[in-house]
């Protein structure tokens, strides 16, 4: 008999105690996969090519200002800047106020827009139609999915922001990198119901000419209006998105107090286990030391069957927690674009190894110091 | 016949470690559904005790937010103070008090970045329609002068928000001259500031909204009503309450991920409750096998041992409890998803939170339970006596 199979034969001797506890860490390791998820979906997710080198300006006392149309051909006259184009958020309705039913609509500029966001893919015929239809719009390849839409569909948007009410015709599809949830139409049409709007933008999309120049370009940008009536803050589009979801509240404190609950958790459940194994086998170490196993290798067998135990634990929990995520993922709403990676599973992993490792440890090694003749003597 | 509680709570007491790591098991799942109903709950309060039902909120037609542009004319606002109903105050004037809201960034303390923060601009009118705003410090902005007042709450979370600093908006820079308390409503999350000095800044031709008094409900459902029907105004009526209660909708993201995670973590501490309360029957066998030998009836049987797991799951959810009191009351923000700007709530373990926290750990008690329990009940006399 191998020492591996010794411990799997320890590990499997109360059965019912082994599944109980593999399935009560799965269940941990699960959240905790979860977690690590979410949190590198927010602040780990690394900036595409192409969205590494935009900027988005916008007015520096908050995104509510608009900023001036003219402000566009004077940041284009700023060395690095390869294109911009203008954006303004619609927040309007579609059907109803359901979560479901929610995307982000921007009215944007479609001469130039194609030119600062690349990676969106759109097959340039549909590119065509939509800049000579005032009230055109593109999708987003899964809105277009997830509500069956077609090229030449109507879409109205009720607006909330903006006392207009859109009504626009699909006339193309995009595919983006990754998933945006929105749709783009040309902003003259918000102007036309709205004349107050005329003349200004929410803010600028900038394509730098490359990742290296975006500081730069943002500190040129930002000097350009310093001293005028309306002052820009110029920022990368990543350190933008993240600005949004700094505004949801402290996150990372929120996840990091249920991580270690979690982990907290596993530990006291898992030390459970085998602290009560353990316990029960008093006698059989005693006859394991009178066979010669030197102190050091019962605690490894000890040890490696609290260990294995976790693993399996953790790689069910982690698995499951990979099926669970793809499966939101691609039901659409708040979970749009969540995947676990391989590096969060064997985070999720090394994690439970850790776990299994640290609550073993003190019962086992109690077990390994016991003298021989009090084991042999012991009453389970 | 039954057997005695303290049975259970003797054997819980026998095996000391076994029951506290199982109980700190359960305890540290509560804790954390605690924690999320308790931020809910204060939320709900946050949201729910703003607004007087007397007051009328006149939007924009098709708006449902203050935020939103376009807003209620000049024009309107006149017709409104003239409207049948409306509350005077002692000085005979009409309670209509015409409001701007701007959101401002300010950075959060401690560096955690910055966020929107609401600013509502109005007049001393608009001041004595909120009699459950109180000054805690300084004094109320003057008219027609750049300076703002803050709540209680914002001074405390951003910085430069105290007496003596200086918020900038727009054009000016506006001395912060006063600190009030908003009694634990939306309006806790406020800068407010004076609104003719901002119409001069910033061009603003109509209202965000306007605040209308009636002098009873009666007359306030019919202003609301005046209000979405009359053509020429072009506004949505809202009753004050009803307006902040639809903004509780901005918990739903804590609402949504804080109920996977406790319900996973509930998962897993049933399967941790299950562990122990077998290895108690396991040791038992012997104990339980001469209990039927007296007489004991195998449902009595079954209810002691339940009992037993509720004892420990109990157990667990008082020390969760426990371990959640020092965070009531503690402030934090979330974005609000009307306004796009930072709602301030506290924590508020609430008698129905802490009910839901025992219910929830009783639950897990009963699932974990139910499977030794009936092992308990059902094992064969005689073998178990030879164990």
């Amino acid at each position: 008999m191998t020492l591996t199979r010794f411990v799997t034969k320890n590990a499997l001797r109360n059965k019912r105690r082994s599944i109980l506890t593999i399935l009560s860490i799965g269940g941990s390791l699960l959240l905790l996969t979860f977690l690590i998820t979410i949190w590198r979906t927010f602040y780990n997710s690394q900036p595409s090519e192409q969205s590494a080198q935009r900027l988005i300006v916008r007015h520096k006392v908050s995104l509510v200002f608009n900023l001036p149309s003219f402000y566009r051909e004077k940041i284009r006259s700023i060395p690095g800047v390869k294109e911009v184009v203008n954006q303004q958020w619609f927040g309007g309705q579609y059907k109803d106020d359901k979560p479901a039913n929610y995307f982000a609509q921007f009215g944007t500029d479609p001469e130039e827009f194609p030119k600062v966001y690349p990676e969106f893919k759109l097959p340039a015929d549909q590119l065509e139609v939509w800049k000579h239809d005032r009230a055109g719009a593109i999708v987003d390849v899964g809105l277009a999915k997830k509500f069956a839409w077609k090229i030449g569909d109507r879409l109205n948007i009720k607006g909330l922001i903006f006392p207009v009410n859109l009504e626009l015709t699909i006339r193309g599809i995009f595919t983006p990198p990754d998933p945006t949830q929105s749709i783009y139409f040309n902003k003259s049409y918000i102007d036309e119901g709205f004349p107050r709007l005329k003349g200004s933008e929410g803010f600028f999309a900038v394509l730098a000419d490359s990742p290296e120049s975006v500081p730069r370009v943002a500190k040129a940008i930002d000097e350009e209006f310093r001293n005028a009536d309306r002052p820009t803050k110029t920022e990368s589009e990543h350190a933008f998105q993240l600005g949004f979801i700094g505004m949801l509240g402290n996150i990372k404190a929120f996840i990091m107090s249920i991580c270690l609950a979690v982990v907290f958790t596993i530990l006291l459940v898992s030390a459970n286990t085998m602290a009560m194994s353990i316990r029960e086998r008093t006698r059989e170490v005693a006859v394991l030391k009178t066979l010669g196993f030197t102190r050091r290798r019962i605690l490894g067998l000890f040890v490696g069957e609290a260990v294995s135990l976790s693993l399996v634990g953790g790689l069910i929990g982690s698995l499951l927690c990979f099926f669970v995520v793809t499966g939101m993922a691609s039901s659409g709403g708040y979970f749009t674009g969540m995947k676990v990676t391989p590096i969060t599973m064997a985070f999720a992993l090394l994690i439970a190894a850790l776990v299994g490792f640290a609550s073993s440890f003190v019962p086992s090694y109690h077990a390994a110091k016991v003298n021989i003749v009090d084991g042999l003597r012991h009453i389970g | 016949m039954a057997i005695p509680l303290s049975y259970n709570v003797r054997n819980l007491r026998l095996r000391k470690s076994l029951t506290i790591m199982t109980a700190l098991g359960i305890a540290l799942t509560v804790a954390t559904a605690v924690f999320i109903m308790a931020l809910l709950a204060g939320l709900n309060r946050a949201f729910g005790t703003t607004g007087d039902p007397l007051n009328v909120l006149m939007l924009r037609k098709g708006s449902n937010s203050e935020l939103a542009a376009g807003g209620v004319s000049r024009d309107a606002m006149q017709v409104l103070k003239e409207l049948p109903g409306v509350a005077r105050n002692s000085k005979g004037e009409p309670l209509v008090s015409g409001e701007d809201i701007l959101v401002v960034v300010l950075p959060r303390k401690g560096g955690t970045g910055e966020t929107n923060v609401t600013t509502r601009f109005l007049t001393p009118l608009g001041i004595e329609m909120r009699p459950q705003i109180h000054l805690v410090a300084g004094r109320w902005f003057t008219p027609g002068q750049r300076e703002v007042v803050v709540s209680s709450s914002i001074s405390r979370r951003f910085e430069h928000a105290n007496l003596g600093d200086v918020v900038h908006i727009g054009k000016g820079d506006w001395p912060v001259v006063g600190i009030f308390d908003g009694s634990g409503t939306a309006h806790d999350s406020e800068i407010w500031g004076d609104i003719n000095q901002l119409v001069t800044d910033f061009e603003r031709t109509v209202y965000s909204s306007v605040l209308v008094r009636a002098t009873d409900p009666v007359a306030a459902e019919a202003l609301k009503n005046r209000g979405n029907d009359d053509q020429r105004l072009e506004l949505n009526g809202l009753l004050e309450p009803d307006y902040y209660a639809s903004q509780t909708k901005s918990g739903a993201p804590i609402n949504i991920v804080g109920w996977i995670v406790a319900f996973i973590m509930a998962v897993g501490s049933c399967f941790a409750a299950a562990n122990t309360m077998y290895a108690a029957v396991a040791y038992r066998g012997r104990e339980i096998a001469t209990l039927r030998v007296i007489g004991f009836s195998r449902p009595s049987i079954l209810t002691s041992f339940m009992l037993e797991s509720l004892l420990l799951s109990l157990l667990g959810a008082t020390l969760g409890i426990i371990l959640m009191l020092p965070f009531n009351g503690m402030t934090t923000g979330t974005q609000n998803q009307v306004t796009f700007s930072e709602v301030v709530f506290s924590l508020q373990m609430t008698p129905a939170v802490v009910g839901s926290a025992i219910m929830f750990a009783l639950i897990m008690g009963l699932l974990g339970g139910f499977a030794p329990a009936w092992h308990a009940s059902r094992r064969d006399i005689l073998n178990a006596l030879r164990d």
